[in-house]
């Protein structure tokens, strides 16, 4: 069974993003990039079902321009087998991802994508569902455990009143949670022979898919500040505050 | 320009979500229609049909709908749009629920999906936070319909005294691709999170379980609060994945969120700074939570916390 580990490069979730004065966006430029943390819990997933025996081969996939190319290194370096880039300039968004996925797993006949649940830069949370409606698989969101057996995953997800567990046939589409696992760090030998590992680098129009955006971003603007209030001394001006000046309780 | 709601409920009742986003949908302006799909459902309808603005709810019951999984609900939902009603927006709470459903409809349909918007501008041009909350992108859909989820606490509640008309609606195709072996839900007698008015939220600076629920339940008792917590206090399994707050957990925006032994990463931020006053307790003063936070009390939260309770006996 080949795994299929959609991942994307990301502000770093340390960094405190700037909006830029223009309002056109959010300032990237000598940002620090990372992989999108959820994503990590997916290669680590995966690498885990192989190490497993349930899986023979990881393969990494990202989307955007040649920039993405180190996070498949870093990929790689964590253990994926190989990695595929789709280049473009075009701004990507979840639905122009969902069907170059789509394309990707009809060439790999991939059995299983694990993707993080949302990327930490657009919030979006949608790329995993969209390609499993666009597969007509079956998709476990949030997932906190995953099981392979028999052809059929078993995953606990994380919902809002607390945990379901669902099951289905493969090939599905499973978008990790927080709490799937925890990530490894990449060593150094592995860092160098990630260089050697193939990545093949793709456009959209090899894939015969139309990535124009459908949404279009009119402004990008901080949100109203929150500014720091007072330091009280003790519980009981705490208290008065809380009934005298904000009158919360 | 009709618009189609989709209900969240357990069959036997509405959850107040739904109520959120039928408000977000009345800023769109349009007749709105609200879906309850589940199994023995009526409650639920009858609910959502004295939500005032709604103009009609269609139920569709089957027992398909049961275990309200994504893939039947969202084929259902499709056929609903690519129907006669000539529905030009699709709007769901941002729940897990709604996360979980709606981005499959969208791709069914080819359109993109507007998350979590915060705003309406237009009926084409919506607010959306980005980047944890800290920034907001305003953006426009050129599609011919709009598929949305709604932050919850960023649309008051549409009130009750609606009559709309319920209405069975044929089901869709059951896919069998997904079967449900159980939920573990978490009972609680405080206020469900999402829609508290106060909020006690602890963090690793409890440093076990058992200070968390020694010390946080006491305080949440005496306030009515709901119990919220950091992400690294649900890692340490102080308390269940479904108490974490943050951009990646619930987003609330109480009247009083309190942080205890909370150090205030970004992410967590993301969650709760909207709440209307925040109050901190932390031994650190340096705490990040500190900048965000209306009332800050630096100091050792095992003595202050049992101070704060009995202060408000």
């Amino acid at each position: 069974m080949k795994i299929l580990v959609p991942v994307k490069r990301v502000i770093d979730y340390n960094v405190r993003v700037r909006v830029k004065a223009d309002g056109s966006g959010v300032d990237l430029a000598n940002v620090k990039m990372a992989m999108n943390p959820f994503d990590e819990i997916a290669v680590e997933e995966a690498l885990r079902l192989r190490e497993a025996g349930l899986a023979s081969e990881v393969v990494a996939f990202s989307a955007g321009t040649a920039a993405s190319q180190e996070t498949l290194r870093t990929a790689m370096a964590l253990g994926a087998d190989r990695a595929i880039l789709v280049e473009t300039a075009v701004e990507l968004q979840p639905l122009a991802v969902a069907k170059l996925l789509a394309a990707i797993v009809a060439r790999e006949a991939s059995r299983l994508v694990i993707l993080g649940k949302q990327a930490i830069d657009d919030d979006a949370g949608q790329t995993g569902q969209m390609l499993a409606a666009l597969l007509g698989w079956p998709q476990a969101t949030f997932a906190s455990k995953v099981a392979i057996a028999d052809g059929r995953a078993t995953v606990k997800r994380e919902i809002d009143g607390g945990i379901e567990t669902l099951e289905m046939p493969l090939p599905a589409v499973v978008t990790t949670d927080l709490r799937l696992n925890e990530p490894r760090y990449a060593t150094l030998p592995n860092i160098m022979k990630a260089k050697k590992k193939p990545l093949e680098v793709l456009t959209p129009a090899d894939l015969g898919v139309d990535v124009t955006p459908r949404l279009q971003t009119l402004m990008v603007a901080e949100p109203p500040p929150r500014h720091a209030g007072i330091r009280v001394a003790d519980v009981a001006e705490l208290v008065a505050k809380l009934k005298n000046e904000a009158k919360v309780i | 320009m009709p618009i189609l709601v989709i209900a969240e409920h357990d069959s036997a009742g509405l959850k107040a979500a739904t109520a959120h986003a039928v408000t977000a949908a009345a800023r769109i302006g349009g007749e709105i229609h609200v879906l309850v799909a589940g199994s023995a459902c009526s409650g639920a309808a009858q609910a959502a049909a004295r939500i005032a603005g709604v103009a009609k709810v269609l139920v569709a019951d089957a027992a398909h709908y049961a275990a309200q999984l994504a893939e039947n609900e969202a084929a259902l939902v499709v056929q609903l749009v690519q129907g006669n009603a000539g529905y030009t927006h699709v709007l769901a709470p941002a729940t897990t629920h709604g996360r979980n459903m709606l981005p499959r409809v969208a791709a069914l349909l080819d359109v993109a999906q507007i998350s979590d918007i915060v705003a309406v501008e237009a009926p084409d041009t919506f607010v959306r936070p980005i980047y944890a909350g800290n920034a907001l992108a305003t953006v426009k859909s050129t599609d011919a319909v709009k598929v949305i989820t709604v932050r919850t606490t960023a649309f008051d509640a549409a009130g009750q005294g609606g009559a709309a008309a319920v209405e069975a609606v044929a089901a869709g195709p059951d896919l069998g691709l997904t079967k449900l072996v159980g939920r573990e839900l978490t009972e609680s007698a405080r206020p469900e999170l999402a829609a508290a008015k106060v909020v006690v939220s602890g963090g690793r600076g409890l440093a076990s379980s058992e200070n968390y629920h020694r010390l946080l339940e006491p305080l949440a008792d005496r306030l009515g609060a709901a119990l919220g917590a950091s992400r690294a206090a649900v890692d340490a399994g102080f308390v269940p994945n479904d108490c974490q707050v943050g951009q990646t957990g619930k987003i609330v925006a109480p009247q009083l969120y309190i942080a205890i032994g909370i150090s205030g990463a970004i992410q967590h931020l993301a969650g709760m700074r909207d709440s209307q006053v925040i109050v901190a307790i932390n031994r650190d003063a340096e705490a990040p939570i500190f900048q965000v936070a209306d009332y800050g009390l630096v100091g050792d939260l095992f003595k202050l916390v049992p101070e704060l309770t009995e202060a408000l006996g």
